[in-house]
């Protein structure tokens, strides 16, 4: 998937739960992508943050922790 | 006829609970109050003759062929308006009444030709049965007086002007006059179970004359063709041309429509494997007996001579097809499957189900990528359309369903309507819900559109919000905020049904400024007073009923409507018993079945997430293999990741992505992609332009299972015809996982309705025994629910307590600029489905041959257009060519086109922009700009092209 597309729909989930009650935002974000995204567009995600973190919506950096990194390479 | 022909009662039942009892003829009958004499008889298996008379509309008494006598009453009253009284003592035939029943049949026999035996409706006609009924032999008023039946009078040759020439305008049925009795059943049905007012009794007396609008043929009437009258008719004056061709049925299967979410259920009437008509089936619970244009009439499809009855393979999608053997196609694709997985990885391969085909088959999809494939890359067009009600509604309630039956509407006193328009989408619910609207409930219509149901005969609704698109958020949280403002919630409800913290938490969002109709109306465009006017109603008008459809799904926020939909109702204390609740309408006809059947990467039959380990173990017992913990690739990342090169082949069962999904472009480009892409289906369809096989579907007609309609409705499908391609696309599914090298067996659908109830809780019960005896079942049916549930959340919600979830508004990133100025938004009309691959192929398209572009007149004349001008819609995603429409249904700044012909394919337009939760794309706003054009644009011309070469099939060599 192109970065650009994989940001905007990571800042969209954020952009969801910015407005939700403060202590569940970041868990919100963490378990939608858990729950939603494939291995490889986890991966992706990883990738870009592990390298910068650039254009992404605060809370998707701070729900990282909580998303889980895929298993290797199937 | 007679095993042919369903039973009619005279008059409807009635409802009441307080029984009387009554003699008919000798016959002890005890009956609801308020039952007609005649219904009442009819029961007790006394037939009084009748002709005015139908259970589908209210008495009407007019042909005084009902009479009867009745001890200690004086008169012959008429049984069909004379309700039942305790100890009633009836005769049905007496010498008195002989007489006069002959008296009245040699009337209407005197004015009317004796044609019987070529006559359409010969063997299936009433003024004949009862002709035969009350002994007519003679007619002593001879036929040459003043008469409607000749063209010219017998004695002169005159012209007779009382005669009037068949209308044989409508596609699917001729209006005789000069056989009509003027019993008005055709007129009343039209009233009263169809809601369109399109019929009149013009003039009167002798003159009187049964009229489609003013005195106009039925295809230029009001008239939507739904056969209502049709099936009211007692003669042949209204009858079906497929009648007229072959003759009567012999024999008829209870099946169910294969169109909209409305899942009605229809008596397929044949005359051995052809279908001679579809007429509604008077005990299905979803239609009670009524029909819309497309599933009465528009089924020719299934024996259209486009349908593909070879399996066909080719290497290059720029080869011309090839037809093989079921065998060689299957194996090819088996290998094919199997070499790119080697290749690229057991995650590279997919597949779609088809919101078209049985749940049996849906089920047999999913299975095969989880146990075949060995992945979860599996997805349904749900995707496009109500995933965000999946999301939505499990969120706040835990079950991703509608809460009511359809029956529910005749107890609901207010409706919203939102982003739905169910008299075009889902016909026979619309007449469901217009009858209740003419009864006095108040109706709520939040649209950008001026939709039918905002005004039309006897219907007008009490408020139109007409909101600017993609603003539904921002409308309905500010409805919320009228309700706590105002004090209008229900403390009571809240607090023993949902949680009371959750609630104070969402009240306060809403009760904020910025969340007032005040402040939101600047960028919504809907007025303030008016907003709290419905707002007010909605709280406090009685049952309040929710309906809505893809207006709030399709957008970037549709999730968030959804949820905000469920605050509303649970804030009013909407839920959980008959007359309220919150009602998805589903588009297609098995998109719940789809959904329910595990038919999305992250989730397993039942709506369990595939992460579950105790769910996954329920299935790996049962298929022996081991499942993939990770949810696969939805439609759309499906198609990112083929760009990429990780995802490679694809098996799409009854489903064209090409058309139906938004952004052409990015579609087409994915699926070039791709090394093997399997499309089952009955055309060579738009995506089968990027096919490398193609497997031959069957119809509806052609096969065994179940639907399950948007009200959680399970109908039996049931096969009338051999499938003309061979095979039921359950066996062809089935098939490919034995090419796969999979152990499958199934011999009969049932056994896969068995395997379905045994891994999925809410399906625990479902058998086809049970749908057999019981009709249909709505789930969850199981041991808690051994008949099913038609309302749900009765004593608390699935989840438990009821959640409410803040919905802050977030405007779409697709705005309106200088580059293009205008909103478009998309939808449905009556007479076409979907992507149009079955009604185009049926004489439905007379009545819409073209997508057409509506636009309103002052944003018309700024660009110089004209009604039935070519223009050019332009988004930054495309451009495509189609005619205007120039009408004021439609706000200024908004414009609106349907999407069931591929050669305007308004999806060229759409951009990819989706709903954050679920990725359900944004098909409802889409910033363009409109412009006259001088003919189609550059890339429908190479779509054209494209398409016409690769739909090209080898001749075969002849055999020797």
């Amino acid at each position: 998937m192109s970065p650009d597309k994989l940001t905007y729909m990571a800042n969209q989930i954020a952009k969801f739960f910015h407005s939700q009650p403060e202590n569940e935002a970041a868990a919100g974000v963490a378990e939608h992508i858990n729950k939603f995204w494939e291995p490889r567009m986890r991966r992706q995600l990883f990738e870009m943050t592990d390298a910068s973190g650039e254009g992404f919506d605060p809370l998707v950096i701070s729900a990282l922790g909580e998303i889980r990194r895929p298993e290797a390479q199937q | 006829m007679s095993n042919v022909r369903q039973k009619d009662f005279g008059t409807p039942a009635s409802r009441e609970d307080e029984t009387v009892t009554l003699t008919v003829d000798g016959r002890q009958i005890t009956v609801p109050a308020g039952t007609s004499v005649m219904r009442a008889s009819a029961e007790a298996g006394v037939g009084i003759p009748k002709l005015c008379a139908t259970d589908m509309v209210d008495a009407f008494g007019s042909c005084r062929l009902c009479l009867v006598e009745i001890d200690g009453r004086r008169g012959t009253p008429a049984s069909c308006t004379t309700p039942v009284a305790d100890g009633m003592v009836v005769h049905t035939q007496t010498e008195r009444l002989k007489k006069l029943r002959k008296g009245v049949m040699e009337l209407y026999i005197s004015d009317h030709p004796l044609d019987c035996l070529t006559c359409g409706a010969n063997g299936d006609c009433e003024l004949q049965d009862m002709a035969g009924a009350v002994g007519l032999r003679d007619v002593r008023y001879g036929y040459n007086g003043e008469n409607h039946v000749f063209a010219r009078t017998s004695t002169s040759g005159e012209t007779n002007p009382r005669y009037m020439p068949k209308d044989e305008s409508n596609p699917y049925f001729t209006y005789d006059p000069s056989k009509c009795i003027v019993c008005s059943r055709c007129v009343r049905a039209c009233e009263e179970v169809q809601g369109t007012f399109a019929l009149t009794i013009e003039s009167r007396g002798f003159e009187s004359r049964v009229s489609a609008g003013m005195h106009e043929d039925f295809l230029t009437s009001e008239c939507v063709s739904c056969g209502a009258c049709v099936q009211a008719c007692p003669t042949a004056t209204l009858q079906e041309k497929s009648v007229i061709e072959i003759g009567t049925p012999e024999h008829a299967v209870v099946t169910t429509c294969a169109y909209c979410g409305v899942g009605c259920s229809f008596q397929a009437e044949m005359r051995g494997e052809e279908v001679v008509r579809m007429v509604p089936w008077k005990d299905g619970k979803a239609n009670r007996g009524h029909s819309c244009v497309k599933g009465r009439f528009a089924w020719g499809y299934a024996t259209h001579k486009d349908r593909i009855l070879n399996p066909m393979i080719r290497e290059k999608t720029s080869d011309p097809w090839r037809e093989v053997s079921w065998e060689e196609a299957l194996e090819y694709t088996a290998k094919e499957f199997r070499r790119i997985q080697h290749q690229y990885g057991r995650t590279s391969i997919g597949g779609i189900t088809s919101s078209r085909c049985t749940n049996e088959e849906t089920f047999l999809v999913q299975k095969l990528v989880r146990a075949g494939f060995r992945n979860n890359n599996v997805d349904t067009c749900a995707r496009v359309c109500h995933s965000p009600t999946g999301y939505g509604l499990g969120k706040a309630f835990g079950t991703s369903a509608g809460t009511q039956d359809f029956d529910s509407v005749e107890h609901t006193d207010v409706v919203i309507v939102i982003g739905a328009n169910p008299t075009d989408g889902h016909p026979v619910f619309g007449s469901r819900l217009k009858k209740r609207l003419r009864q006095g409930a108040r109706l709520i219509v939040i649209d950008p559109r001026r939709t039918d149901l905002v005004k039309s005969p006897h219907i007008k609704a009490a408020h139109h919000l007409a909101l600017k698109p993609g603003t539904n958020v921002a409308v309905l949280t500010a409805i919320g905020h009228t309700i706590v403002d105002e004090g209008l919630f229900d403390e009571a409800f809240i607090r023993e049904r949902c949680d009371w913290s959750e609630f104070e938490d969402w009240a306060s969002f809403v009760s904020e400024e910025r969340h007032s109709p005040e402040a939101t109306e600047s960028y919504t465009g809907v007025p303030a007073s008016e907003l709290r006017a419905a707002a007010r109603l909605f709280a406090q008008g009685g049952n309040g009923a929710i309906y809505y459809g893809l207006g709030v799904t399709e957008h970037s926020q549709g999730s968030t409507a959804v949820m905000a939909l469920a605050n509303l109702a649970m804030a009013t204390g909407n839920i959980g018993r008959p007359g309220v609740g919150v009602n998805p309408l589903r588009g297609q006809n098995n998109v719940q079945g789809s959904c329910d059947m595990g038919s999305f990467p992250h989730e397993l039959p039942g709506y369990r997430h595939i992460s579950g380990g105790e769910t996954r173990e329920i299935f790996e017992k049962l298929w022996g293999v081991e499942l993939d913990h990770e949810p696969g690739l939805r439609i759309p990342n499906m198609l990112d990741a083929a760009v990429e090169g990780t995802f490679r082949g694809i098996y799409i069962q009854g489903e064209d992505i090409l058309q139906s999904d938004p952004d052409t472009h990015h579609v087409a480009a994915g699926l070039d992609a791709m090394e093997c892409v399997v499309v089952h289906d009955l055309f060579l369809n738009e995506t089968a332009n990027y096919a490398h096989v193609f497997l031959p579907g069957s119809t509806f007609l052609e096969k065994d299972g179940t639907f399950t309609n948007a009200e959680r409705r399970i109908n039996r499908v049931r096969k009338v015809m051999t499938p003309k391609n061979g095979y039921a696309d359950w066996e062809v599914t089935l098939k490919l996982a034995q090419a796969l090298g999979l152990d499958w067996n199934y011999s009969h659908p049932k056994e896969i309705m068995a395997e379905i109830a045994a891994t999925t809780p809410s399906f625990a019960n479902v058998t086809y025994e049970y749908l057999d005896k019981a009709g249909s079942v709505q789930w969850p049916c199981n041991e808690a629910h051994p008949e099913g549930s038609p309302i749900m959340h009765v004593d608390g919600f699935v989840r438990g307590k009821g959640k409410f979830i803040r919905t802050e508004y977030v405007a779409t990133d697709e705005k309106t600029g200088p580059r293009f100025p205008l909103l478009l938004t998309t939808g449905r009309i009556l007479s076409q489905y979907n992507v149009g691959a079955q009604t185009r192929r049926t004489a439905n398209s007379v009545w819409h041959a073209e997508d057409r572009l509506e636009i309103h007149p002052h944003d018309a004349e700024q660009r110089g257009i004209v009604d039935g001008d070519l223009i050019r819609l332009a988004s930054r995603s495309g451009e495509t060519s189609l005619r205007a429409k120039i009408t004021d249904r439609v706000s200024p700044g908004v414009v609106y086109t349907t999407f069931h012909h591929p050669d305007t394919q308004a999806n060229v337009v759409t951009t990819d922009y989706s709903d954050w939760a679920t990725n359900c794309p944004e098909y409802k706003v889409t910033a363009v700009q409109v412009s006259p054009a001088n003919g189609p644009t550059g890339w429908q011309r190479d779509y054209d092209e494209q398409a016409r070469q690769s739909r090209r099939i080898e001749a075969v060599e002849p055999a020797e």
